[in-house]
């Protein structure tokens, strides 16, 4: 795979970009030979993967790749959808997740969720965030902080504090979703995955959800799966390509192409499959 | 496949790595007794619905047995007289069909031309806006509890319309009166599936037909009408099953008289009506009486399991095809 | 076009032109619309009988007096108490079974399984059943405890119980099934078990749905004789039930008593206390439609 000289390098203009270490010092999550399967569908084959901490990974690469698949099999959602199974390791703190004895509840309060489509309880805005603390059975000394404390930390609080006993379903779609990632970190996880969460929102809205993962990634671990380049390009670390490819049978199957600093994947990707990507040749 | 990772393995939790940031408590789940519980009674609840069922064939065929001990199984399904309280009983059952039958032949002649009207009008010609006003006032036909309409039947169809208008030579109660009422009863049942059926089949085909230049009754008639047929014999088999079923109006209306009917201005007792006007009485447990209420109750359950099934099946296969 | 083409156009009619005028199609659609006026002809001219009938014994003596042998001096009050004391029993009996059932069966249970899908089809044919079979299950069921006097108010529960069991579990399912999942999704990934999930989300969510199929199918066993008749049910009682053991009547058990009564007056009665029977499963349903059409959510 050699890098022609020639192929258009994605200039994006980042955020806030870090110095950070070619490869993850300190995986908090990290995928070893990690298949996922329907049935005897192999969906997902062989994703060696690190997350490191404190860091935001992307997950990009055309639809029907398997990265939402991925990433649900990271905190054991995909464990709802019948006949899915997972084959290979998914280290949160050196422990193997899909272990006979981890409980897949206690996994998801420490790796969290935000969705595609913002999807709040119907439910007071309140209620929405204290919700997660409360089946959990957290212990904390006061509910008014913590959801005050959560919404801050969201950036929503000064919006809705006069009105946390409205219905959530009364606001934006951009609130909603900071209302989401709000109570998401009510549970204090230690890593946050997010499901392609701006695609439901407008660009504005986009825009201070992005705002909100870099702060954010000061105290959580994020990982997010957009189908969007440009987006990865101005939020991520880390980079992951993953690609549909065929096997011998003819079945498509996603795979894991290319990881690494994001500025190296959209400067001077490794991979041809990659720089055609990111170059816009298909996808 | 490129993989720029560098394992730092090593076995167990973060005691022997370099500080994490966060702590790794361990991802053994909490015991949760409650849960489990819990699950149990729900799945118990589900079960009572098994429990239900076996005991209705538990509860029926037992006292049959006991029935048929006694009294032939050939007399009962063939016999032509039905008197099981007299001096010399006789356990034949066909009275009982017979006004069954009537009441359900005519039922279903006024429910299926009433109710298939309404339902080709509600699915090919009305209005949304219509169609939210008049199901809902289809459904009242249902709802009126079915003494009340036994007491109609009896006091102006049979009464009134038969006796004095029509000038029929009737007596006090008649299978007609009760038939046509239960027709009318049974129009929402045939109505609301029929219509189901018919909106199930898709607009493309009405286009199609007309575009070839058929007009709406061609097209409702040629076209629709076959295609949503399974589900519409499937509504007619339902509503033989709730003609088959019912008791109050036929106890109230028919009459009590069990003898094989042959013509509609007679007065007959179907089978629900016996076992309702039987257990009016004291009937001593284990006595031949009793056994009798369970072997009619049998008959009755089997004939509207094989009706029920056949729809249920039916109507299966029309929501299978779109 | 040339005017030729024209000129024949405008000559030959067009095969179906004149098929709106044909009779057909009309005779048809008034075919349907007679469908529709004979139905509700009927039901029109049956309220109008009963309340015509029973009008002169709409009285407060109706709500207040118990069953006697002569019309002028008869009410229907234990028949009214009757049927509370039933269909509360009835409400406290399968209301929390049916919703048990239905959250296991859609929320837990294996669709795929065999044995669930057996569930399923029993339910659905359940609710085909006759009413009056559910009456002998229960005379069965009671005979077998031993207990000799069936005509009491628990006794008719159990009956109706069982009759609308299926219909409540199937109303719930449809409600439970309304929910969207993305709702479940979101608890489960903040770490709820899935209990917790049905109990503080997904149920809740369901409830106007649920509440609306529950009225529905209470209304109907308000309405329901047949079963009650096989347990014994007495049509002449002249005294309040004042316990579950104790003996009763209903609404539609006082009229079919009357009914059958030769004296005009006693038809009167029966008239009333339809009127009386009707105006309340009116109401009933009325609050059920208004509770769905209030509270159901449009997600």
């Amino acid at each position: 795979m050699t890098i022609r000289p020639e192929t258009p390098i994605v200039h994006v203009q980042a955020r806030k970009r870090r110095e950070i270490e070619d490869v993850p010092p300190q995986p908090v999550l990290s995928c070893e030979g990690v298949d996922v399967s329907y049935g005897d569908f192999r969906a997902v084959r062989g994703v060696d993967l690190d997350f490191g901490v404190n860091e935001i990974t992307a997950l990009i690469g055309p639809s029907g790749c398997g990265k939402s698949t991925l990433l649900r099999s990271l905190n054991r959602m995909n464990d709802l959808i019948e006949g899915a199974r997972v084959d290979g390791k998914v280290l949160f703190h050196q422990q193997d997740l899909y272990a006979r004895d981890v409980d897949p509840i206690e996994v998801r309060r420490r790796i969290g969720m935000v969705f595609q489509k913002p999807n709040p309880f119907p439910k007071s805005i309140y209620d929405n965030v204290a919700y997660g603390p409360r089946v959990t059975g957290m212990r904390v000394s006061s509910m008014d902080d913590l959801v005050e404390e959560a919404l801050t930390r969201a950036a929503l609080w000064d919006e809705v504090k006069d009105k946390l006993r409205d219905s959530a379903f009364g606001l934006s779609g951009g609130q909603q979703q900071r209302l989401c990632i709000a109570r998401t970190i009510a549970v204090k996880p230690d890593v946050i995955l997010m499901d392609e969460p701006c695609s439901a929102l407008d660009p504005i809205a986009t825009s201070r959800i992005e705002d909100l993962m870099q702060s954010l990634r000061d105290d959580y671990t994020i990982v997010i799966v957009t189908h969007n380049m440009q987006q990865a390009a101005r939020v991520a670390d880390r980079t992951a390509f993953l690609t549909a490819q065929v096997d011998e049978h003819g079945q498509r199957f996603g795979a894991l192409v290319e990881f690494g600093r994001t500025s190296q994947i959209f400067e001077r990707p490794e991979d041809e499959r990659t720089s055609d990507y990111i170059s816009g040749k298909f996808g | 496949m490129t993989s720029i990772t560098a394992r730092k393995g090593g076995p167990g939790l973060a005691s022997g790595h370099p500080a994490s940031p966060s702590p790794s408590p361990s991802l053994r789940g909490r015991r949760r007794p409650g849960e489990a519980l819990a699950k149990v009674a729900l799945r118990l609840a589900a079960g009572i619905t098994i429990v239900t069922t076996l005991g209705i064939v538990a509860a029926l065929l037992v006292p049959s047995l006991g029935f048929f001990a006694e009294v032939p199984v050939s007399d009962f399904l063939f016999g032509d007289r039905w008197a099981p309280r007299f001096a010399e009983a006789s356990f034949g059952v066909l009275p009982l069909v017979t006004a069954t039958l009537w009441t359900t032949v005519i039922s279903l002649a006024v429910a299926v031309p009433l109710g298939l009207g309404a339902a080709i009008l509600l699915s090919e010609y009305a209005s949304a806006r219509l169609r939210k006003v008049l199901k809902p006032l289809l459904e009242i036909l249902a709802g009126v509890p079915t003494v009340v309409y036994g007491f109609f039947a009896l006091q102006f169809v049979q009464a009134t319309v038969l006796r004095e208008w029509l000038q029929l030579p009737t007596g006090a109660f008649s299978v007609l009166a009760a038939g046509l009422v239960m027709g009318v009863m049974i129009v929402p049942t045939i109505a609301s599936i029929s219509e189901d059926a018919m909106s199930a089949v898709p607009q493309a085909l009405r286009q199609g037909s007309a575009a070839l230049g058929a007009n709406r009754m061609q097209t409702t008639l040629r076209v629709v009408f076959p295609a949503a047929l399974s589900g519409i014999i499937a509504a007619v088999v339902l509503g033989v099953s709730r003609a088959v079923g019912e008791t109050m109006i036929v106890a109230i209306a028919a009459g009590n008289q069990a003898v094989v009917v042959t013509d509609p201005l007679q007065q007959g007792q179907t089978m629900t009506g016996f076992i309702a006007n039987a257990a009016l009485g004291d009937s001593r447990v284990g006595s031949l009486e009793y056994d009798t209420l369970f072997a009619v109750g049998l008959l009755l359950f089997c004939i509207t399991l094989l009706i029920n099934a056949i729809s249920i099946a039916l109507v299966r296969r029309f929501r299978e095809a779109y | 076009m040339t005017t030729l083409q024209s000129a024949i156009r405008g000559i030959r009619p067009l095969t179906g032109r004149g098929g709106e005028r044909r009779p057909g199609p009309v005779v048809f659609l008034v075919l349907l619309w007679l469908s529709l006026v004979v139905a509700f002809g009927v039901l029109a001219t049956l309220i109008v009988t009963i309340v015509l009938e029973g009008m002169p014994q709409f009285t407060t003596r109706l709500f207040t007096e118990y069953p006697a042998s002569s019309p002028d001096e008869a009410g229907a009050r234990p028949a009214i108490l009757g049927s509370i004391w039933v269909i509360a029993t009835t409400a406290v009996m399968t209301v929390p079974l049916g919703i048990a059932a239905a959250v296991h069966l859609e929320e837990f249970a294996d669709q795929r399984n065999w044995f669930n899908r057996l569930i399923e089809l029993n339910v659905q044919n359940l609710a085909a059943v006759p009413s009056i079979v559910y009456g002998l299950l229960a005379l069965a069921f009671l005979s077998m405890l031993g207990v000799r006097d069936k005509s009491i108010v628990i006794g008719g529960a159990l009956a109706l119980s069982l009759l609308i069991l299926p219909v409540v579990i199937i109303a719930t399912r449809e409600a439970l099934r309304a929910v969207p999942a993305e709702i479940r999704q979101a608890s489960l990934a903040l770490g709820a078990t899935p209990l917790q999930t049905t109990w503080r989300q997904t149920l809740p969510a369901a409830v106007p749905g649920i509440a609306t199929g529950t009225i529905l199918a209470l209304s109907r066993a308000l309405g329901e004789a047949a079963p009650l008749l096989v347990l014994g049910a007495l049509v002449f009682v002249s005294f309040d039930p004042n316990g579950l053991l104790s003996g009763y009547t209903t609404l539609p058990i006082q009229i079919f008593g009357w009914t059958g009564r030769p004296q005009a007056g006693f038809h009167e009665l029966a008239a009333a206390t339809s009127v009386l029977l009707l105006v309340v499963l009116l109401a009933m349903n009325a609050v059920a439609i208004l509770i769905r059409n209030r509270f159901q959510k449009r997600w």
